[in-house]
């Protein structure tokens, strides 16, 4: 449960997850923010109103996907990191994931980094297809999963090769 | 004697907050602090702040609090005394500053308006050997790690699920050290669940209802000790769980800072809603004095976003109250309470928005 254990549950996770064509469609939005707390930076972010617009800054983030481009501009606008952009048809194998990354090292294009799941166990490992540095340091990330692991990622852990700890 | 308009205590987002508003009316304002520098718990925040747009939401605590000392330098008719503490009030409006490094000087301030912007300190966790070099409160670790680039400890169990435990853990996975747990009495975490998803999501195990038993040490701490607590808060014989780590970080909340509005004779009310003993106020920040007025965690322990809006009032209140004008004052005094109260309309501030209302004084009530 969510509010003891910090893990969002399969029934959070389906009032926020796109249905199965709208994500076989190219890349969309996922806001995992489940909690009203008085925040809106997401939908003055949206310019194409996917987001909707608040009527009180404590509404849940409310998303029409039909509108979203899956651009992810929204990311790093989250100050609570909860906003991922989910490309599940990305090539046959492989969906694309943008999450939002404010750890050091900073990964380079090309790099495998280890992929973690909600609880921060590892999957596996993860090709960065994308780094992109935003100037507010909530850097966005793109990497390649297989089509299996797309809903469970959500956070990367970056070996430091230069520094042990 | 040196003379101001309003003098302002505690250079945090809520005085910072006054002052600038009250300087932008044109008042003369001394602004007080004891930290070197201004900004108070701001400068050691690193995450990006929720709230409004309006309000930063979305700008990291840090350049919130750059962004108000420019504002603040700006103005020709704000004077800063840094690294200063208040301690005293009398009755004909003076305060007493010390300064110095034994605090061995001594300034008298009349002011006619005072704005008491304190803030809160924190509170502390009875248990075995929590004397221990190791056992920090969450501000020690932030000034520390945020401000000065020191590493607290290499293997941390931090106490407490609200924001500040939350945040600081946060903190700490970026600078590179490894947070053991996060334990909460409570049995649900009390600060923002986005926040301890991140945190989560780094592998950190989240704890809740369970309590730190025990540390063990020489020289400094080598291992903790957690148990399972029950409804009464009691701990579970059998649920204990060894943990070898270095550092005890405490973020079991905060109590308003208030010694100086006691002293100045303000009504004083125990209020758990709002983490202790805080004045009675209007809705304009006015204590139960005519001419102190309080903002900030000293008011009843919330989030800067908040803390901000209610300087903002005060300072604007403060200042018309002594006869500077304000264009639209009715407006912009309606628009700062409804702000306020929106920022509070989501069942997390359920607790304060009863808190406040025991606190608050309505017209034709004393």
């Amino acid at each position: 449960m969510l509010e003891r254990t910090g893990i969002p549950t399969d029934d959070d996770l389906e009032k926020v997850i796109p249905d199965k064509e709208r994500l076989t469609k190219g890349p969309v939005v996922i806001i995992e923010c489940f909690q009203k707390i008085p925040c809106d930076p997401c939908a003055i972010s949206c310019k194409l109103g996917a987001i909707k617009p608040f009527n009180d800054i404590n509404d849940l983030p409310q998303v029409d996907f039909e509108k979203c481009t899956g651009c992810g501009v929204c990311i790093s606008s989250c100050p609570g990191l909860a906003i991922f952009v989910m490309e599940m048809n990305y090539s046959d194998e492989k969906s694309l994931i943008k999450l939002p990354h404010e750890m050091l090292p900073l990964p380079e294009k090309g790099d495998d980094v280890y992929a973690l799941d909600r609880a921060g166990s590892m999957l596996g490992k993860a090709k960065v297809i994308k780094v992109l540095k935003i100037k507010n340091k909530t850097h966005v990330i793109s990497i390649e999963v297989p089509k299996s692991m797309a809903m469970k990622v959500r956070s990367i852990k970056v070996e430091d090769k230069n520094n042990e700890r | 004697m040196k003379a101001t308009d309003i003098a302002i205590i505690g250079g945090g987002p809520a005085g910072l907050s006054a002052a600038i508003y009250a300087a932008s009316l044109g008042v003369k304002v001394t602004l007080i602090d004891d930290g070197l520098e201004l900004g108070g718990q701001l400068i050691k925040q690193t995450h990006k702040f929720f709230g409004s747009e309006k309000q930063f939401a979305g700008v990291r605590g840090i350049e919130i609090a750059k962004k108000m000392i420019r504002d603040i330098e700006r103005y020709g008719n704000v004077e800063v005394i840094a690294n200063a503490t208040v301690t005293g009030y009398y009755e004909d409006e003076v305060i007493t500053i010390t300064k110095g490094v034994n605090g061995d000087i001594l300034k008298k301030l009349k002011a006619q308006r005072i704005i008491i912007a304190t803030g809160a300190s924190e509170n502390m966790l009875p248990f075995v050997n929590n004397d221990l070099p190791g056992v920090y409160g969450a501000g020690a670790v932030q000034t520390l790690m945020n401000l000065y680039g020191v590493v607290p400890g290499n293997n941390i169990l931090m106490i407490g699920a609200g924001n500040i435990g939350l945040i600081v853990s946060y903190q700490l996975l970026q600078a590179g050290i490894k947070v053991a747990a996060i334990v909460e009495a409570l049995p649900n975490i009390g600060g923002y669940l986005v926040h301890a998803s991140k945190i989560r999501r780094l592998g950190v195990p989240i704890y809740t209802s369970h309590s730190l038993k025990e540390v063990y040490g020489t020289d400094c701490v080598d291992k903790a000790v957690i148990s399972e607590i029950n409804q009464n808060f009691e701990f579970v014989p059998g649920t204990e769980k060894e943990l070898e780590v270095d550092t005890i970080c405490l973020a079991v909340g905060l109590s308003p800072l208030s010694d100086l509005l006691w002293q100045a004779g303000c009504q004083m009310k125990y209020i758990p809603e709002l983490c202790g003993h805080v004045a009675l106020r209007d809705d304009n920040m006015k204590s139960t004095k005519d001419k102190i007025y309080i903002a900030g965690d000293v008011a009843g322990i919330e989030e800067a976003s908040s803390a901000m809006l209610e300087g903002q009032i005060a300072g604007l209140n403060a200042a018309v109250s002594l006869g500077y004008k304000c264009d639209n004052y009715k407006e912009q005094d309606k628009k700062l309470k409804a702000e306020l109260k929106e920022l509070r309309d989501n069942p997390l501030s359920e607790e304060i928005k009863r808190g406040i209302e025991k606190a608050l004084i309505k017209e034709g009530r004393d």
